[in-house]
Order: C-alpha cells, then structure tokens, then sequence
C-alpha cells in the first residue's frame, strides 16, 4: 500500500507543477490581452479607418497604415505561397531522402529560425540599396522571405501525412506522379496546408524589424508599391515610442487591430485543421 | 479445371501447361493459359534477398492464392507484379515477370500502361478524399476522356460490378470516406476494374473486415474471375481454400510449393507445407 501512496503523491505533486506553469504562461497572455484590450478599445475610433496618420496634434487615423499592412502581407503571401509549397512538394514527394532534400532542409529549418532583422537588412542589400529607395515591393518580397520557410515545412509535414497507400492506390491505377500529388495528396492533405498558409499570414502580419529597413513607413495616404508605404507595425513603433499622447492612443489601438486579425487568422486555420482530422 | 490432367508440384512449377499465352487469343473455358510467368524472380530490400529465384506460373482467369507466415514474401511478390514497389528506392528485382509474353521488368516497359493492365486492391481500403463517383471516374479519366453521360453509365457499371451499386446509387456525390470499411473496399475493387485491367491484384483485401465484408468480397472474387486473372494474398487459409483455384506456398522468400488449391490443401508434396496448412506452425 505504501507505493501506491507514493504514487499518488508523486502524481499530485507533478500534476500541481504542471498547472501552476501553466496559469504562468496564461496569467502573462491574459495580463498582455487585457492591457490591449483596455487601453486600445477606447482608442478604436471610427476615424482609426477613415483617416490616414496624422501630425501630432491634429486628428487622423491609421487607414494608410492598415492598407499597407494588408496589401504587403497579401503580396507577400501570393510570392512566397507557390515558391513555399513546390519546395514542399519537392522535399515530401520527389527528393525521396536524397542528398540535395536534406540540404535544402536543413537550409530552410535555419531560415525558418532566421531573426527577421536580418531577413530585412538582406532585402535592404539586395532591393533597397540598388534601388536607390524604400518601397512597398522590398516590403512584401522582405515578408515574403518569412512566409516561404513556414509555406515550406507545413506542406512537406502534411504531406509526409498522407498515408503512402493513398499514393500507391493512385499509382497502382496508372496515374502518372504529378497527378498524385495533385488529385489526390494536395486534397488529402489541403486543409492542413491551408492552415500552413495561414499561420504564415498571422506571422507576417506583425512583423516589423524586415518592414523597418524596406517599405519603412509613409505619413501620408500611397497606394505606390515604388514609394515607401505606411504599415501598421511600423508605425505602432514610431507612435508608441513618440512622445505625443494622441499618437500613443493611436498606436494602441492599431496593436489591438493586428492581436485581433491574428487571432482571427489562428482560430480559422486551428478550424480548419480540426477538419481535416476528421477525415473531412 | 480441377479435373484436368496434369498435376503441378514445387519442382516442375512454371512450365506451360496449355495454350500460348503470346497470342492472347481468347481460350476455352476449360484450357489453362498462363497469363503471366514468373521466371526466377529475386528481389531485395536494399541488400536483403526477400524473394529468392521464384518461379510460378499465374493462370489467365483463375484465382491464385499466395499463402504463408508473416514476412515469407507474398506481399513483396504481389507488389512486384504492378510494379509498385518502383516507388521506393533501393528496392529492385532481378528475373523475369512475362505479362502476355513482354517482360513487365524490362526498364522501356510503360508503367502507367503496365499498371492500366494490372490493377490493385489493397490491405486497408483507400478510398481518395474525393466523392463516389470521382473515386471511380479518376482512374477512367487517366486513359479516356468521355462526355457526362457516358462517364455516368462507366461509373455506374463498374459500382454494380463491384456489387455496391445497390448502397450507393443515391449518395454518388457523397464522400468516399464517409462509406463503412467493407463498402470502400467494394468501391477500391470498382475503381480498379473501372479502367478494364486483366489482371487484379488483392494484397489481404479483407483481412480489416467483418466477417460479412468478407464474404461479400469472396463472393465478388469468385464473381469476377471470370473476366479477371486474380491473385490474391491472404493470411487466412480457409480463405485461400475457399476462393482459389491454384495456391503457392510460400515460406522465406521462397517457394515452397504449388499446386491446385485443392490438393495443396489435402495432399500437400511438402513437409512444410503440410505443417503450415494444417496449422502446426504459422
């Protein structure tokens, strides 16, 4: 008997553990929501989306801001999407374990962990410098960088998922390669790379050190991808560090917008990957 | 055919018994034609021999059964036959397999045509994550390209084939995954005889069915042999006994015997077969 008391004890002891790390990781989230939620709700004007940012002083918004933020993240994710999931598709389906899969990898694994920071000053190098300025293209070819290692692993994961009788069913009717991946693994595994898509989207969309050195941020209203481009990353940095009150209101409220988008953006692909684990 | 007159051992497994099977002229009912010949067939894993120097014939409209223990070869040999086992590297076979007379193993052989020739059911059904109809028309599509209509009336003949037709004729758009485990597999046969194979490989096709899905896949079995030349593995003896008409035995990666299933069963040639057939090992 006295083992079993033993265990019990044992048990109790790490299942206390367990939790109190737990409310840890969840006290600070919720602190960090609720600090969000109370200093940025009350910021979150109707003209946040009708205004673009303003001097400091004067009544203005953020409507250049999150129109750049969407239109560079948009980009970003229609370059980097395809590249990421034909990589992907090259190291699941083709590379087969051979020398040049492992390397590309192993290269993507580092660039997955890459500080975004470097990513933004390599695109400063190769697009800004010859270039000769900021521009909304460096911006999303900078976030687009992020979004292809992402793109990358969660197609090669889901498509390493796929059950290999799947494949060999389709192969076993004479279909040639290509279009096993495409009609039946890209189906089987399409809403987990949907969800890849995504989480890629909800990653980007708060990046602000590549943005930093590219699109850098515009004060006035640009639909120009050749001008700098006003982001609300950016420009959540420049206001909240600034001195002017109205700019912190602003930069508040423009830190709610981007925390809810990406919860949005995460609740949909955690949707959409319940689905596919129910066999669609 | 069991009342014929040659008799078929271990040693002398592989020559031809009756007719040319080159000339692919259609055959008497009762004479035997071999359909495909395996010729000292070896194949590894890497370095690992699992299949050593078979040599078997398979009949044209017969069922062949492939028995033995877990890891004797049977399923490697099955695989070889659509040549599936290409999709993995490091994995290769050395002999012959004559299919109508060509060489299936030869590197100019067309595998998606080999495979349009040859088809296959397998273990766990695999239904592809597309509706009914589209399981069916998928592999249709891959060689012809019908209008609607004619699509539909394909599809619908390889169901009843299948003897599925019945349960599913109204849910067609319907999931294929949303079917029982013996309705997929019913519906994996459809799909494979969709494309008009001659041959049709059954790798264990009801070893993960009830008792009722089984009997209603040895019902179909026996059913399409007589369009169909079938081999088909299986675990379960009584299952070869009842469905086949030749069984190898197969033991090791090799040959043990061969033979109408009947007498392999009752008069096996072999101590080792003998021993496995009636259960003292396995």
């Amino acid at each position: 008997m006295e083992i079993y008391a033993r265990r019990r004890l044992t048990n109790k002891i790490a299942l206390g553990l367990s939790m109190a790390a737990a409310a840890f990781g969840i006290f600070w989230l919720v602190a960090i929501l609720w600090t969000l939620l109370y200093n940025g709700l009350g910021a979150l004007v109707p003209s946040v989306f009708t205004l673009s940012t303003p001097p400091p002083g004067i009544a203005g918004g953020l409507l250049n801001a999150i129109y750049g933020s969407v239109v560079m993240t948009l980009l970003a994710t229609l370059i980097g999407t395809p590249i990421g999931v034909m990589a992907g598709t090259y190291l699941a389906e083709y590379s087969r374990g051979n020398m040049l899969g492992h390397v590309i990898r192993f290269i993507n694994d580092i660039l997955l962990s890459a500080p975004s920071i470097i990513i933004g000053l390599f695109i400063y190098g190769v697009m800004v410098v010859p270039m000769g300025h900021f521009s909304a293209w460096a911006g999303a070819v900078a976030l687009s960088v992020i979004v292809i290692p992402v793109v990358v692993r969660t197609t090669e994961d889901m498509l390493n998922l796929v059950p290999a009788g799947l494949r060999e069913a389709a192969a076993a009717l004479g279909a040639p390669q290509w279009k096993v991946i495409v009609m039946v693994a890209y189906r089987a595994a399409r809403n987990g790379m949907i969800t890849g898509v995504l989480l890629a989207v909800a990653r980007v969309s708060g990046e602000t050190a590549p943005l930093l050195f590219t699109a850098l941020s515009n004060q006035f209203w640009s639909t120009d991808m050749n001008a700098p481009m006003a982001n609300l990353p950016v420009v959540i940095f420049r206001f909240a560090l600034s001195p002017y009150e109205d700019w912190q209101e602003l930069a508040w409220a423009g830190a709610l917008l981007i925390t809810f988008m990406i919860l949005v953006i995460n609740i949909t692909a955690r949707f959409l990957a319940g689905l596919g684990s129910k066999g669609r | 055919m069991r009342n014929s007159s040659f008799s078929l051992t271990s040693g002398t497994a592989g020559r031809a018994v009756a007719g040319d099977a080159s000339t692919g002229k259609p055959m008497e009912a009762n004479k035997l034609v071999e359909k495909v010949s395996i010729k000292n067939l070896s194949f590894f894993y890497g370095e690992f021999e699992a299949l050593k120097k078979i040599t078997l014939p398979i009949y044209d409209r017969r069922v062949t059964a492939f028995i033995g223990p877990s890891g004797c070869g049977k399923s490697t040999l099955l695989r070889i036959l659509n040549r599936i086992y290409d999709l993995y590297p490091n994995q290769r076979a050395v002999g012959e397999v004559l299919l109508d007379g060509e060489n299936l193993l030869s590197p100019n052989i067309d595998l998606n045509l080999l495979r349009a020739r040859i088809g296959m059911v397998f273990q766990k059904p695999t239904p592809f994550p597309m509706s009914i109809h589209d399981n069916i028309a998928f592999g249709i599509r891959l060689y012809e390209k019908l209008p609607r209509d004619e699509m539909d009336s394909r599809v619908e003949q390889a169901l009843r084939r299948a003897a599925l037709w019945n349960e599913v004729k109204d849910k067609l758009n319907q999931s294929g995954l949303s079917l029982s485990g013996g309705q997929q597999q019913r519906l994996c046969i459809a799909r494979a005889i969709a494309v008009n194979p001659s041959v049709l490989l059954m790798d264990e096709p009801a070893s993960a069915l009830d008792p009722i899905s089984t009997s209603k896949i040895e019902e179909l079995i026996d059913e399409l042999k007589s369009d169909y030349t079938i081999c088909i593995v299986t675990h379960n003896m009584q299952q070869a006994a009842r469905a086949s008409d030749f069984t190898a035995f197969m033991y090791l990666g090799e040959l043990i015997e061969f033979g109408v299933t009947e007498e392999l069963f009752t008069t096996p040639k072999k101590k080792r077969t003998e021993e496995y057939v009636t259960g003292r090992f396995g």
